[in-house]
């Protein structure tokens, strides 16, 4: 199911601001990669650069190659819409839709794309409820509001709904910076379960929970106020955090900016 | 903040340095308590007022004959006729006008916040509306008085009333729905954008249903406004006294105008019809206005 994605020289505009600047990379499969540096660096442009999400903003733009094992997400004829339907995304804040029921929520993605099958989403709406470990906690009230869950548990569902979709990639964009710990702990216990199955990109900025899940880290830094972020390094997260190649990487990671 | 950080290190007692509330804004507090409760009777009384002579005025004559005969044959000095014409005609008028009004107001609005981003045409199509908003009721009849009828040869009829009634709905319910697609979270866009959803579905998947309450909302006040309309009327529908229950065909009578024809005949007995008249149209208004406000409960306790 998971696909390689190769950045090669990659910038990002919002209008005439230059937000990110010729960023180059690869993230493999089956594996989470992990993305730090401090506000205003451009991980979470970078990230939406990579589901042709950066471009819903009015005036927004990029440059440079996404390849998805081979095939450019910015090709001339690639249809954006498709590719989100490849790579997935989880968002800051819980978002459930709230005028749809838990079930609703979680089939939405098929629903909305055609897919009418009660017993086809009857199977697909549990399987992804169980891969994001809420099926136990929501099985007995499938038919109530997605909106009446706890944060954590809002969150889940939302990776839920993403993953009822069949991603190659999943995208998630500081999942847990509105959760309290012990919800985090539980998205994190899935982000592990779930590598197995996709390549996961995770913006963070908390380092321990890059520490903690990611199998490999990239840093990004801005030069100064105004200037566009830029990738300063990326490696195995292991090496990122103990023997990192910049100076920069370590003054952030030990806590002397940032 | 500063009690904490006295250098005395004693913790003071409370209320103590924290201090009571001062006469002075004790006084203030009363006297603006007092206007804005004063300004509220003020609001209510023309309210009430209104109301009670209504429906001290018009009770006498709200009977069965009332709501189930025309004033066909009846002249203004007879005793009982009815309404019945005019609220099948209003009826059917402000079903017609919701039919033509809601579909292009909420499509214009969907376009002005979906898909218009500010752009030329979008802000032309916004001034417009602000344009459309402030037409005066009579030159909304003159106007179609003067295409519909004149120009193109059509008779008086109900969906010549529609037509003008139209007119003053449209912008309403554009800026209602506006107002409330925009309270749509950007987030529930971006969530269902980032599932592979179409624009298209997301808008009417997720931002409409979302919105729906709200949009439900201002087409049953937009609905209540234009049902209690006279002027648009009188160029368009003309009088009758008579039922005729084809709005395409021939004139048709209204409450507003009802009301119009009765309260201009010098005698008691027309008079009195006017009065009930006018109260039946308060209370059609009163009951959309009740239907509103339930529907959009009934939404909302579904999206909780």
């Amino acid at each position: 199911m998971a696909k390689r994605i190769e950045v090669s020289g990659l910038h990002a505009y919002y209008g005439g601001v230059h937000a990110i600047e010729d960023i180059s990379m690869t993230i493999e499969p089956r594996s989470v990669t992990a993305f730090i540096g401090p506000s205003g660096c451009g991980k979470s442009t970078f990230l939406r650069t990579l589901n042709r999400m950066h471009e819903v903003i009015p005036g927004a733009r990029v440059e440079g190659k996404v390849l998805l094992d081979d095939e450019d997400l910015y090709g001339p004829d690639v249809d954006p819409v498709a590719v989100r339907r490849v790579v997935g995304m989880v968002f800051q804040r819980p978002n459930p839709f709230p005028t749809m029921s838990i079930y609703d929520n979680v089939a939405a993605g098929l629903k909305l794309n055609g897919v009418r099958r009660k017993s086809r989403l009857d199977d697909i709406v549990e399987e992804s409820l169980k891969g994001a470990n809420l099926w136990n906690e929501v099985k007995d009230r499938l038919n109530k509001p997605g909106a009446g869950l706890s944060g954590g548990q809002q969150q889940r569902l939302c990776i839920a709904r993403a993953i009822a979709v069949q991603p190659q990639v999943l995208l998630m964009d500081e999942p847990c910076s509105a959760l309290d710990p012990i919800s985090t702990l539980a998205i994190e216990d899935l982000i592990a379960e779930l590598k197995s199955r996709y390549t996961i990109v995770i913006v963070t900025h908390n380092m321990q929970q890059a520490a903690r899940v990611s199998d490999r880290t990239a840093f990004f830094n801005i030069a100064g106020v105004g200037k566009p972020g830029r990738l300063i390094e990326i490696g195995e997260t292991s090496k990122i955090f103990t023997k990192p190649e910049q100076k920069a990487t370590e003054e952030y990671i030990t806590g002397r900016f940032g | 903040m500063s009690t904490l950080t006295t250098p005395s290190g004693d913790r003071p007692a409370l209320g103590g340095s924290i201090g009571a509330v001062s006469a002075g804004r004790k006084i203030k507090d009363r006297i603006v308590q007092a206007l804005v409760y004063l300004a509220f009777a003020l609001a209510v009384v023309p309210l009430l007022s209104v109301l009670w002579t209504v429906l001290s005025n018009g009770l006498e004559r709200l009977d069965g004959t009332f709501f189930y005969y025309s004033m066909n044959g009846v002249g203004g000095r007879d005793e009982g006729g009815g309404a019945y014409h005019a609220i099948v005609g209003t009826l059917e008028q402000v079903a017609l006008t919701s039919a033509i009004a809601v579909p292009i107001a909420v499509l214009t609005a969907v376009y002005l916040v979906e898909y218009g981003g500010g752009g030329r045409l979008a802000r032309a199509v916004g001034f417009f509306v602000d344009v459309m908003t402030g037409i005066p009721s009579i030159v909304a009849g003159l106007f179609v008085l003067a295409l519909w009828l004149l120009t193109l040869g059509f008779g008086f009829s109900g969906f010549a009333g529609s037509l003008a009634l139209t007119i003053l709905m449209i912008p309403t319910v554009v800026r209602a729905t506006e107002e409330m697609l925009k309270l749509v979270p950007n987030d529930l866009r971006e969530a269902s954008y980032a599932l592979g959803v179409p624009r298209w579905r997301t808008v009417c998947f997720v931002v409409l249903p979302t919105a729906l309450p709200g949009i439900v909302t201002g087409v049953m006040l937009a609905v209540a406004r234009v049902m209690g309309e006279t002027a648009p009327l009188l160029l368009t529908i003309f009088f009758t006294k008579a039922i005729n229950t084809n709005p395409f065909e021939g004139p048709q009578a209204a409450l507003p105008t009802f009301i119009w024809e009765q309260a201009g005949d010098p005698n008691q007995a027309s008079i009195d019809r006017a009065w009930t008249g006018a109260l039946v149209l308060i209370l059609l208004i009163m009951l959309f206005n009740l239907g509103a406000r339930l529907l959009a409960r009934m939404f909302r306790t579904v999206s909780r």
